[in-house]
């Protein structure tokens, strides 16, 4: 990297984050002036319209591509209508040690005296609360489910290549044709369609005049910059802000400019989970970085700078601070921007190309925590490629993680998609499979499994709340057989399924009404030719998920109840349920038998593993299929960021010897430490699922730096990954660092501030996990070099 | 069918030959080298070990042994091994897997069911099955059915060998096995008998014979400091292979990883205070061998 990217690459890894209030003030000037008065998705245009004609400019100095969500790098703005941070809670982000945001006095002087008596009860965090039943209440705090739109808003998309054809003039066209062809007459939702579309036509005259800020804003540095390269500079970026993204881009450089002010567009108008993505970003990338090589107008180092230039922006940018259990769910600084690398194109031919391997570059050279980063892999994708990327996922960071874009693409075409659109897709967030710029995949919250068998084993009862959530399945002590057992899991999981269903379809109308999002909507097939809002089901393709946790822990619950109790009858079920119920105390002997005694998902084992397939299929019938609002479909997703750790932490010992309390497996990874027949047998297990029948599964895997020594390491890595590929795994990716560095890095944090290591779908600095997660990484099953 | 004694099957062995393997490790071996890091492979038979941090004390292993071998507090046992049988029963039972058997016997048909749960890997990478030990000719029915049964399965075989066996075993296996890794470990009698058990002769003998027979072997070169690193011997060792007309030679430099192992089977170890080679060594060894026109290779 060049000195001006390490000086910018500096200052964005040192900046410290806080909280800015100014969106918050602005978002409320506009409700109080606009609210009442004006169809609610021209409310939310007027607001994002105040938003980008008043935040604050910022160009910082040296940077080439320019844009910030708050005043500063790393100065994070809060979002009112969303969730109504209290002074407590501020308190609490300002203090906690991991993840905090600071809150100055002033901040917290505006939050009391303008933004709390606006918003309190007025929030969609307020009204959701107020919405559900008491049984939806009493299973989010027993920590049966967790609700991912109680403080952000759905998002869960990325863009495809059409920002890169037309500017916003152009979709003000499409928008206005759309206007012309509603049939006042006969249509009923003629007058929803033209708010609608009135108000995308004001975002996108906003999202322009934002660009145009920053151009005046270069022009005006311009003038007093005594240098006279960075004065060249400035003067190209106030040509290349005037150009896009009013048109369409011209060159390599306001390609990339036209999709950050896109970004920066999303992640104001609303606090969107996963913040925003470009998606296949080589090949949207490609034709400007060839014609920029061929006329000589672009260097392969230009494009590199610009690039690095570009990831400094997306690190900038922290996810907005989270409280309660959104913040357990998913603890981390990182927005899941996930950029797409390779994979194939939508004729289907590979689609690796020059700006694919800079890529990789641009990833091994900035060793920094976003955007997140993924190699896409199919059949047709070169082993140079695989190899490439092997090496950089050899440098530890956990990334870029990998996928198998054949299977991806089987995914989206088993869910309806058109060949065409499975093509243009692939993978965002974590590992969640998509249709980009055509569908609103919305995950709607972490289902924790092996809870639902410690409410069978309890007869519906929860013990940490002390309240009756589940159904009456009969008293576990009276169960004949296993399969009877199985039977009154099945029938717990349909009840909770059904529970945090209604909840979703109340929740998702709630967004419909009241927080549409018309600057989203113009770029999301096909929002503009319906006249409808991207929340509202303006999408071409409309997915709500339920994300599964801790398949690897009920596997080995079950497995030891079938394998003790029921085959070999080692004990009863009573002896089980005392020593479950004493949290193993006094019992060690029991707790050790069930560990390593019982055949665990993980080592190949078919004994284990079938069960890991029945609570899949259980799991996946229950779900997929299930109507949303918006006409589309419920699919389910095996991922958990770090819900592993709070759902572990509200489920009591479980029956696979594992303490209260203690962390859940996983993603489809192995229950840490259980699987013991090294990495081809953990693959094997984790094939039996069908992972085409999910919208993304993730598994990883932990390796000590030496086995993947040399050449030989490097490609019997890529062998692994594509033995698992053939076998239809979805994603895998690697930890390829060893426990004692670990824990040296837990004793010692001050001297591991850069190590970066994989987490579940991202990766974190491992200095920013909360102690418990620190452990249970460690916890995972190392497999070393033979 | 044959049946034989195995101390583990490793998958994604990836050391020991070319591709992702399965590594057969059968149990036995006629020598005993002062560095062996895998010293539960040299005992014929299988073998009870103790891992004494793992122990509970639930006393669950005294309560059912039938030779009453197990006395002493209950944290950990300490077991008599006269009085033991080796029949296992503490070790069935110990739920903290503290005792474990180490080996067991098995058919050659559970082997290969074991060999052919990885079939995708070995296909995708180019890799396949490796015999490993002990010494795997020390068992030469159950190690030429296994290798029989491969063939017909058109899976990769290599044999990893100390070469200490009767030339009749070692040159029947030689027409089914497609690659052999062969170890020198010193080139004089007298080193080599005080520090691995037994003569070196008939070791240099076989390999001879079978670089006439056999055109893919590579041979493993064990670099072990103060043992075998002077100049004259890795002379030797490089002007014996080059004669015998074979042009692969893997260094695995010594480690001491394999420790732990000999308290946990109740025996000493001899080199406490043997370092792993340095660069500058193992780049000199390296440098040897490539002057005879050897192909040299850190590590298998």
């Amino acid at each position: 990297m060049n000195e001006r990217v390490k000086k910018l690459r500096q200052q964005s890894v040192e900046a410290v984050p806080c909280i800015s209030i100014e969106r918050a003030r602005l978002v409320t000037e506009a409700y109080r002036e606009y609210s009442g008065k004006v169809s609610v998705p021209m409310l939310r245009a007027l607001t994002f319209k105040h938003l980008m004609e008043n935040k604050t400019v910022c160009i910082n100095p040296d940077e080439l591509i320019v844009g910030e969500r708050g005043p500063a790098p790393q100065a994070t703005p809060t979002y009112p209508e969303l969730c109504c941070h209290s002074l407590e809670d501020l308190d609490i982000i300002d203090k906690r040690d991991k993840i905090f945001f600071r809150v100055s006095d002033e901040v917290k002087r505006i939050q009391r005296d303008v933004i709390i008596p606006y918003w309190k009860g007025r929030s969609i965090r307020d009204i959701i609360f107020s919405q559900m039943s008491d049984e939806w209440i009493d299973c989010y705090n027993a920590g049966i489910f967790t609700e991912f739109m109680e403080q952000r808003a759905p998002g869960h998309t990325v863009a495809d290549g059409k920002i890169y054809k037309k500017g916003f003039l152009d979709f003000k066209k499409d928008i206005e044709e759309s206007l012309q062809s509603i049939d006042y007459l006969n249509d009923p939702d003629a007058y929803d369609k033209q708010e609608q579309l009135m108000a995308m036509l004001i975002c996108a005259d906003a999202i322009i005049a934002y660009a145009k800020r920053h151009a005046q804003k270069a022009v005006e540095l311009a003038k007093t910059e005594q240098n006279p390269e960075r004065k060249r500079e400035l003067e190209r970026i106030a040509e290349v802000c005037s150009h896009v993204p009013a048109n369409a881009p011209r060159d390599f450089w306001e390609a990339l400019q036209a999709y950050w002010f896109v970004h920066i567009g999303v992640i104001t108008e609303l606090n969107t989970w996963d913040s925003f993505n470009p998606g296949k970003l080589d090949q949207h990338l490609y034709p400007f970085y060839k014609k920029g090589i061929e006329d000589g107008t672009l260097t392969p180092e230009k494009a590199k700078e610009l690039l690095e230039c570009f990831w400094v922006k997306f690190n900038n940018q922290p996810a907005p601070p989270k409280v309660g259990v959104t913040l357990a769910e998913s603890g981390t600084y990182t927005d899941f921007a996930n950029i797409n690398i390779g994979g194939i194109k939508p004729d289907g031919s590979d689609g690796v190309n020059e700006v694919s391997y800079l890529l990789l570059d641009v990833i091994a050279d900035m060793k920094i925590l976003q955007p997140s980063t993924n190699v896409q892999i199919s059949q047709k994708t070169p082993d140079r490629f695989v190899k490439k990327a092997c090496e950089v996922i050899r440098m530890g960071m956990g990334f870029p993680s990998v996928f198998n874009t054949d299977a991806v693409v089987k995914e989206l075409i088993r869910q309806g998609k058109s060949i065409e659109d499975a093509r243009c897709g692939g993978t965002s967030g974590c590992v969640e499979t998509g249709a980009f710029g055509k569908e609103a995949y919305i995950l709607t919250g972490y289902f924790n499994i092996p809870k639902v068998l410690e409410i069978t084993l309890n007869n519906g009862f929860d013990k940490r709340t002390g309240k009756k959530i589940g159904l009456e399945t009969g008293d576990p002590a009276e169960f004949q057989s296993y399969e009877e057992l199985f039977e009154a899991f099945k029938k717990q999981m349909r009840h909770f399924i059904d529970i945090k269903i209604r909840g979703n379809n109340i929740i998702e109308k709630l967004y419909a009404t009241y927080m549409p999002s018309p600057f989203l909507s113009i770029i999301v097939d096909d929002c503009i030719k319906k006249g409808k809002d991207y929340n509202a089901g303006g999408a071409r393709y409309n997915s709500n998920y339920i994300q599964g946790v801790g398949i690897g822990t009920i596997t080995d619950c079950l497995s030891a109840i079938k394998f003790h109790v029921f085959d070999n009858k080692n004990l009863t079920m009573k002896e089980l349920l005392t020593a479950l119920s004493d949290n193993f105390e006094g019992q060690e002997k029991t707790r050790q038998m069930l560990r390593n005694k019982t055949p665990r998902y993980g080592n190949d084992d078919d004994y284990a593993d079938s069960i890991m397939v029945s609570v899949f299929e259980t799991f996946f019938k229950l779900v997929d299929g299930r109507k949303n609002l918006k006409g589309g479909s419920y699919r389910i997703d095996m991922l958990p960021t770090t819900c592993h750790i709070y759902f572990g932490s509200v489920t009591g010992a479980t029956p696979d010897g594992r303490w209260a309390e203690e962390p859940l497996s996983e993603g489809i990874s192995p229950v840490q430490g259980a699987d013991r027949n090294g990495p081809t047998a953990v693959i094997k297990s984790a094939a039996k699922m069908d992972h085409i029948k999910t919208g993304g599964t993730l598994l990883n895997q932990k390796f000590t730096p030496q086995v993947l020594e040399g050449d030989q390491g490097l490609e019997k890595l890529s062998h692994l990954i594509r033995s698992y590929f053939r076998l239809e795994g979805h994603h895998i990716q690697f930890n390829v660092v060893s426990a004692d560095t670990l824990r040296d890095a837990q004793k010692n944090p001050e001297k591991y501030s850069d190590l970066i290591v994989r987490v579940a779908g991202y990766s974190d600095y491992f200095n920013n996990l909360s102690k418990k997660l620190q452990d249970e990484i460690i916890a995972r099953t190392e497999h070393c070099s033979f | 069918m044959a049946s034989g004694t195995i101390f583990n099957i490793q998958r994604y062995s990836i050391h020991d030959g070319p591709g992702i393997r399965t590594t057969v490790f059968l149990k036995g071996c006629p020598l005993s080298c002062w560095w062996c890091h895998n010293p539960e492979s040299q005992k014929y038979g299988v073998q009870l070990v103790l891992w004494r941090e793992r122990c509970i004390g639930c006393g669950e292993c005294k309560r059912v042994c039938p030779e009453g071998a197990i006395s002493g507090g209950t944290f950990p046992p300490v077991i008599d091994s006269e009085k033991c049988s080796g029949c296992g029963r503490c070790a069935e039972v110990c739920p903290a897997v503290a005792l474990e058997m180490v080996g067991k016997t098995v058919s050659s048909e559970y082997v290969m069911r074991e060999i052919e749960k990885d079939l995708i890997f070995y296909d995708q990478s180019g890799g396949g099955v490796t015999f490993s030990g002990g010494e795997p000719l020390m068992q030469p029915e159950f190690l030429a059915e296994l290798l029989e049964k491969c063939k017909a399965g058109d899976i990769h075989t290599t044999v990893d060998t100390s070469g200490y066996a009767n030339w009749e075993v070692l040159s029947g296996i030689a027409g089914i096995t497609d690659l052999f890794l062969y170890d020198i470990k010193h080139m004089d009698d007298l080193v080599h008998t005080r520090t691995v058990g037994v003569s070196n002769r008939v070791i240099l003998e076989n390999l001879e014979m079978l670089a006439r027979l056999h055109n893919n072997i590579i041979i493993r070169f064990p670099l072990v400091p103060g043992i075998n690193d002077d100049r004259a011997n890795i002379e030797k060792t490089a002007q014996f292979v080059s004669r015998v007309g074979i042009r692969e030679v893997n260094i695995l430099s010594y480690h001491n990883t394999g420790m732990d192992k000999y308290a946990r089977l109740g025996r000493d170890y001899r080199l406490t205070d043997t370092r792993e080679p340095s660069k500058e060594l193992i780049d000199s060894a390296c440098e040897i061998f490539s002057q005879y026109g050897i192909n040299v290779k850190i590590g298998g």
